[in-house]
């Protein structure tokens, strides 16, 4: 940071030498340290300390910056927390349409300030509840969506000029989209008004999440469909949320996180370029979503290193003008995998700490985990506790009161340094694969994920990567949770309602909806508007992925292990 | 046993959920303890699972699920496995799965289940202790 | 499972039995040779199509449309698919039935996933005879798909009717994909994904070296583009394949390599046998130890002491009738 000059750095040099002769030589001599060597998990060297030498390369108007401003590596806003605090974003969803309602109020009620859709596992691979694959999941992890009628169900009574919502859903986002702006419209809301982002990731699904449908090029169509019509349409609308959670989630390391991430989202950029739209034009509405997992600074750190890194890249790489299309806004749930089964209650500590590195990092929302999830679905009181966690961070702690508080830090800068470069090493490689598309297709993500993966659980069974009550500190227990249940009988009751729904609406409109969107899906027109027009015959969101599948076919996953 | 003899084992990941790391890391582990894994990929249903077990004769089944359909699609693998005469084969469970689910599970004939922190070696060891050689 | 019902159940094309049988092949279980005793007599109708070709050129995928084709054509299919062993642990991970999932539950396919275990005999012997069981069992047509590495890729032309080389576009090192030694086993080129950048230059690259391929008989090998994403070029492959083994009937190739080949089995069976009861003769005489310390203290050599030993046995053999002992 050209904190020091030439003089002043050879006498700290000569000092610290003299420090590490001196003392530190003495004081290991007696005492070895834990470690013959630290690292993070990433595999970045951590040294005894961190000295102004450490950041000399750091230009500060260059790297760091003023938040708000180019290349973000402060914060996307000027004020940051001291202005808005983040939206307190909990993910949820379970059962049918009505109860996740039900949830839903009772957050708002609770102060969250945001929704977030989880959809159930057919509805996120675009099966009907009754279709035969999706035995034994309706309802399971999430909402089952099967038509328009559950969508005007779900936010019954909800305002949605007043939310913003958040809805998970990759291969078949277009649909969900499409509904979500037919009940906004019977609302009397203009789609224009509406505010709230889909994750609409494809590109993670096959990597790491498999909710998958269709091959990547016909999904990447899709995709820039939903950029294109939501640039025109919907200015205030996230068109996609690139996703590293769940890589890391699937076992990457923070670096590995921010690398195959940004990979996945040149990928977008480009593709929405080939399609012909002005990078500026949709670039400030993509957003992108993190984990936070279990190393403190390095997980501050790589929120910082993200930012600053897909600054430069929108600008160098593709020419964007605008300091908005550079601007990376990010939402941030806190690490699924680190949760343990055993003694739960411990999670809320790490729930707590991984949050509050969240929010040092800058994030622009926040899901903080429920301590029970590595058990099963969250009870309501699991759930209140971490929407309470958030809270207390937001106002109680007063770190909320100054920009990226940890900035100028020799340790958090040096590291900041360290993740980029680092991530930018790997996106160089997947650039002479051919990008991420192709590197996906080779296996190559998928296998440097499992690798990390592979490696953490022999540390964690060796005992080098301490897990606390799992392989170190470990009592007998008895469970003496509550669990939450879905009830058996919703798989039941939605079959039932969607053969009704089936039963009930115009069927030739349908039939000349589908007809009308299978000929759009073989030709070059834009699909949304098409999809629109079926959502709102009432066609079901496995007819509509019915009739996309038999145009663009199915993605089989490459033998990768 | 003759030198050539390997334990095979299938890892299969029924219903829907696409959370493959569990699957992917246990294959590893087995592999690396010298056993022959046929992993059959997401989204298998258990006519699928047992069609493989069949054919690729294995010793033992491994299924991993996080999506919370276990109750449904477990005891239909061991209910097909029987109809085919192939309840021989060692069937383990691993995902999210709570813990009062789990008596029930093993009354339909899953030998063990292992949930999250398990150590690779218990799996290891379990499986060579139990598979009939 | 008694022998004989084992052989029945294959014969009458189950799949336990089959299954069963395979893994006594693999176990190289006494009793595997047995069953392929009584089953010999039932093999040598499936068509056996050995598909090779390095990582990543797509192999499973383009089995997968291939046996779909073939499934189409009323035919039924047999896959095994051979991954390598970890040299260290000697497990496998074994992931080609990802890519097979269409047939997962059709009757007319069987599918198995081989790890190549390092078998004595290399993978072809283990291979060959879980592809005679395979074929006792009354499958049309069957696929070999092993990764072209190493010594399997050669092996697979001890095995299979119709060798089928898979390759892909732009793959860097063009000479280094398809080596030279695999460039002599094709009956028919694949340059898969097609759809890639650099595609014909390929097709080109690989005519070019058969033209400078002075050994070539009458079959010259076609070079056949396919995509196996989408399924395009399948059937023309299909239907090369197909031609290939009219010609091989044609030319009385077939005849011939079938008498080759009946001859190689033998000779290898025999040579094994004999090496294998020579030693269990030996094995703890006093005499046989002492004439090993007489060679090592140079008091005899190696070659007279063999050529006696044998000697002795084949006259005790021919007292005794012996031999009779069965199994290997």
């Amino acid at each position: 940071m050209k904190m020091v000059d030439e003089e002043e750095r050879r006498e700290i040099q000569s000092a610290l030498e003299a420090w590490e002769k001196g003392p530190v030589a003495k004081t290991v001599s007696r005492f070895p340290e834990r470690r013959e060597a630290f690292a993070t998990p990433s595999g970045i060297t951590v040294k005894r300390l961190y000295t102004p030498l450490d950041v000399d390369s750091l230009k500060y108007n260059r790297d760091l910056g003023f938040p708000g401003a180019y290349p973000f590596t402060r914060g996307v806003q000027p004020t940051m927390y001291r202005g808005r605090l983040w939206t307190m974003r909990q993910y949820s969803g379970f059962a049918t349409a009505r109860e996740t309602n039900e949830r839903f109020r009772y957050l708002l009620e609770q102060g969250q300030t945001g929704l977030s859709v989880a959809f159930d596992l057919p509805t996120q691979i675009g099966y009907d509840s009754d279709h035969p694959m999706a035995r034994g999941e309706v309802g399971k992890v999430g909402v089952a969506i099967d038509s328009l009628a559950d969508m005007e169900v779900l936010f019954d009574s909800i305002p949605l000029d007043r939310v913003s919502t958040s809805m998970t859903i990759n291969a078949p986002a277009a649909v969900l989209l499409a509904m979500y702006i037919a009940v906004a419209e019977k609302q009397g809301v203009p789609m224009e008004k509406l505010r709230g982002t889909i994750q609409n990731d494809i590109l993670k699904e096959y990597v790491a999440r498999g909710t998958y449908i269709f091959p990547p090029q016909e999904s990447m169509r899709l995709i820039t469909d939903i950029f294109k019509f939501c640039s025109e349409k919907m200015p205030l609308w996230n068109t996609i949320s690139i996703s590293g959670y769940h890589i890391r989630e699937a076992g990457s390391t923070a670096v590995q996180e921010v690398a195959f991430t940004l990979a996945d989202g040149i990928a977008y950029v480009q593709a929405a370029i080939d399609a012909g739209l002005d990078v500026d034009k949709f670039a400030s509405r993509l957003s992108f979503f993190f984990g936070s997992h279990s190393n403190f600074f390095e997980e501050v750190a790589k929120f910082r290193a993200a930012r600053r890194l897909w600054a430069r890249i929108m600008r160098e790489r593709f020419g964007a003008r605008e300091d908005r299309s550079c601007r990376m806004r990010f939402h941030t749930q806190t690490a699924g995998c680190t949760l343990t089964a055993q003694q739960p209650e411990n999670n809320v500590v790490r729930v707590t700490l991984q949050a509050l590195q969240a929010v040092l990092g800058g994030t622009q929302s926040l899901h903080t985990n429920s301590r029970d999830e590595a058990l099963s679905l969250p009870t309501e009181e699991s759930v209140r506790i971490a929407l309470r966690t958030q809270q207390i961070i937001a106002f109680e702690t007063g770190v909320t009161d100054t920009v990226d508080p940890l900035a100028g830090s020799y340790f958090i800068e040096s590291l900041t340094d360290e993740i980029e470069r680092r991530a930018m090493e790997y996106i160089k490689k997947i650039d002479e694969m051919g990008g991420a598309p192709r590197a996906i297709e080779k296996g190559f993500i998928q296998r440097e994920i499992t690798q990390s993966a592979y490696e953490h659980q022999r540390l964690v069974d060796s005992g080098e990567r301490v897990v606390v009550g799992v392989n170190k500190f470990v009592i007998e227990e008895g469970h003496t949770f509550d669990y939450m249940r879905v009830d058996p009988e919703a798989e039941r009751r939605q079959i039932e309602r969607v053969r009704s729904v089936r039963a009930s609406r115009d069927q030739s409109a349908v039939d000349d909806a589908l007809a009308a969107l299978r000929a759009a899906a073989e030709g070059t027109d834009n699909l949304m508007p098409f999809i629109l027009d079926a959502v709102r015959a009432y066609a079901t969101l496995g007819e509509i992925c019915d009739v996309l599948r038999g145009v663009f076919g199915e993605y089989r996953a490459p033998d990768v292990l | 046993m003759s030198p050539s003899r390997k334990i095979r084992v299938l890892i299969a990941k029924p219903g829907l959920d696409g959370h493959d790391r569990g699957a992917k890391v246990v294959a590893r582990a087995l592999r690396d303890a010298g056993m022959e894994v046929i992993y059959t990929g997401l989204r298998q249903t258990p006519e699928m699972i047992v069609r493989a077990a069949i054919d690729e004769s294995v010793d033992v089944i491994g299924l991993s699920i996080l999506s919370g359909a276990h109750m449904a699609l477990f005891p239909r693998v061991m209910e097909l496995l029987r109809k085919e005469g192939a309840d021989d084969i060692l069937v383990i469970g691993g995902g999210i799965i709570p813990e009062d689910d789990i008596p029930e599970l093993k009354k339909h004939g899953i030998a063990e289940i292992f949930g999250p922190g398990t150590p690779l070696d218990e799996i290891v060891d379990y499986i060579r202790k139990h598979v009939k050689v | 499972m008694r022998v004989e019902d084992l052989v029945r159940g294959v014969l009458e094309g189950k799949r336990r039995p089959l299954a069963r049988l395979i893994t006594m092949i693999e176990n190289e279980d006494p009793q595997a040779s047995e069953a392929l005793r009584l089953l010999y007599r039932h093999t040598g109708r499936a068509h056996i199509i050995g598909i090779t070709g390095p990582p990543g050129s797509g192999k499973s995928t383009l089995v997968t449309r291939m046996t779909a084709e073939y499934r189409r054509r009323g035919r039924t299919v047999g896959i095994v698919a051979v991954d390598p062993s970890s040299p260290f642990s000697g497990g496998a991970l074994l992931g080609d039935r990802i890519r097979m999932q269409e047939h997962s539950l059709d009757e007319g396919v069987f599918v198995r996933s081989m790890g190549t275990r390092g078998h004595l005999g290399g993978i072809a012997r283990a291979t060959s005879d879980v592809v005679r069981a395979i074929d006792a069992s009354g499958k049309d047509v069957i696929i070999v798909e092993t990764v072209g590495a190493g010594q399997s890729e050669v092996e697979i032309i001890d095995i299979a009717h119709t060798v089928v080389v898979v390759d892909v576009p732009g793959s860097g090192d063009d000479i280094q994909a398809i080596k030279a030694g695999i460039m002599e086993i094709a009956d028919i080129f694949v340059v898969n994904k097609m759809d890639l950048p650099g595609a014909d230059r390929k097709v080109s690259e690989i005519n070019a070296m058969l033209d400078l391929d002075q050994k070539m008989g009458e079959w010259r090998p076609p070079v056949l583009l396919t995509n196996g994403r989408t399924g395009e070029g399948v059937p023309e492959l299909v239907d090369k394949i197909d031609e290939h083994m009219v010609f091989l009937r044609e030319s009385g190739l077939l005849e011939e390599k079938g008498l080759q080949r009946s001859r190689d089995e033998l000779h290898q069976i025999m040579e094994y046998r004999l090496t294998r009861e020579l030693l269990q003769h030996l094995r703890g005489r006093p005499e046989y130890e002492r004439a090993i310390k007489m060679i090592a203290q140079r008091h005899d050599d190696p070659y007279s002491v063999a050529q006696r030993l044998i000697a002795e046995f084949l006259v005790e053999l021919s007292r005794s009738g012996g031999g009779d002992e069965d199994g290997g």
